[in-house]
């Protein structure tokens, strides 16, 4: 949810590093979002084509990467992509582990045309 | 700009002392003005990497990647797309602790028994604790009549059509309500199991309530919210006899999203269960 709300972030943080309207063109954005951050990534590509217009995104090459779940167990610490919500540690069958990757909702870096 | 829409109109946010109605309506209107149809079509490009990568936090702000060749300059940013938001709440967390304000983001589905449980919390506990709360829901004062009638100062924040409370509402509403040193804090959040978990407020605990008339597997269908809480409620056990809901499954389903999760079982209805919740608020 809230993916419109999260485009209009993107390009006012992307406009306040490029010095406004007069300042450098921006060719891309690299955006990083999670599996788990709870942002659909299909909504977030349909929000932006409507909040880059007329910003200093509106002709920038956008790349969103997609950071897939990680979980770590807590009995074993064997590093796992979980299948699911709950997923048990596929080496011991522990119930419990750690999320240490997928709650990523990020801009990992601007490019800028000469 | 509108929580909802993300237009960048006035925001239609109220705050209200009860008691200190405002006598006209604020009228949040969404006209869309983004300045005139281009057609233009930013392209985007999905990358998906099963096996993922490390995070290297390069806090390189203005040192972009200068390359002589064909490449354009670069500039690893490695922001937080809700980073505005995160460091007011982290303005927020600075003035708790300065003023050893005890805060607590209390957060749930609609009708779990937040505003009850408060009625009952502060009425128990009024000469141990003193309370101050901020009540978020969309419309009406009704949840800070109920809250201003136990004599604990309250404010109301209404949102409009917004889903959920951020950090700067809670900023305007501290302003308000100017909460006593050493109190506990409660932000009721607007009821809603989905948005309000994206949203740092500056709490220093999050408190996710569920009702035995939810269905057991609640934590499972909205991990989100259970993820980034600490404590756990599960309330209105009276109504247990009469509802198919297993205590032991719900806690378990929680533990595996979350197994950092402490959990309290009470009635706010009978007070039964209430006091391991009083002695944690106490041990605060």
């Amino acid at each position: 949810m809230h993916e419109l709300s999260i485009a209009m972030n993107i390009v006012e943080i992307v406009e306040e590093h490029s010095g406004g309207p007069d300042g450098k063109k921006i060719s891309a954005v690299e955006i990083e979002i999670g599996d788990q951050s709870g942002v659909i990534i299909e909504a977030l590509q349909f929000a932006l084509e409507e909040a880059v217009k007329s910003s200093v995104m509106e002709n920038a090459r956008i790349m969103i990467k997609r950071i897939p779940a990680k979980c770590k167990c807590l009995s074993c610490g064997h590093e796992f992509v979980p299948e699911d919500i709950i997923t048990p540690c596929p080496e011991c069958g522990h119930l419990y582990a750690d999320v240490i990757q997928g709650r990523e909702m990020k801009i990992r870096k601007i490019s800028f045309s000469e | 700009m509108c929580g909802t829409c993300g237009c960048g109109q006035d925001d239609g946010i109220k705050i209200t002392r009860p008691g200190e109605e405002q006598e006209h309506e604020h009228i949040h209107t969404h006209e869309h003005d983004h300045g005139g149809e281009k057609h233009s079509h930013a392209h985007t490009h999905t990358h998906s990497h099963e096996n993922g990568h490390e995070h290297h936090h390069h806090h390189d702000h203005g040192h972009g990647d200068h390359h002589h060749h064909d490449h354009d300059k670069e500039l690893i940013l490695e922001q937080d797309i809700l980073s505005k938001n995160n460091l007011l709440a982290e303005r927020n967390r600075g003035y708790f602790e300065g003023r050893k304000i005890k805060a607590i983001n209390l957060v749930s589905s609609p009708g779990s028994g937040k505003t009850t449980l408060l009625e009952k919390t502060i009425t128990d506990m009024k000469d141990e604790l003193d309370f101050s709360i901020i009540e978020g829901d969309q419309q009406t004062l009704n949840d800070a009549e109920r809250i201003k009638a136990t004599g604990a100062p309250v404010v109301q924040v209404n949102t409009g059509s917004g889903c959920h409370l951020d950090a700067s509402m809670v900023n305007r509403a501290l302003k308000e309500l100017e909460p006593a040193d050493e109190s506990v804090l409660v932000i009721e959040n607007v009821g809603n199991l989905v948005c309000p978990s994206m949203f740092d407020l500056g709490e220093a605990h999050r408190v996710v309530v569920i009702s035995v008339t939810e269905g057991d597997d609640k934590p499972v269908k909205y991990p989100d919210m259970f993820r980034t809480s600490n404590i756990c409620i599960i309330n209105k056990t009276d109504l247990l006899p009469y509802v198919d809901f297993d205590v032991e499954k719900a806690k378990e389903y929680a533990l595996r999203v979350n197994h950092h999760l402490e959990f309290f079982e009470l009635s706010a209805k009978t007070g039964d269960g209430t006091s391991a919740w009083y002695d944690w608020l106490k041990k605060l």
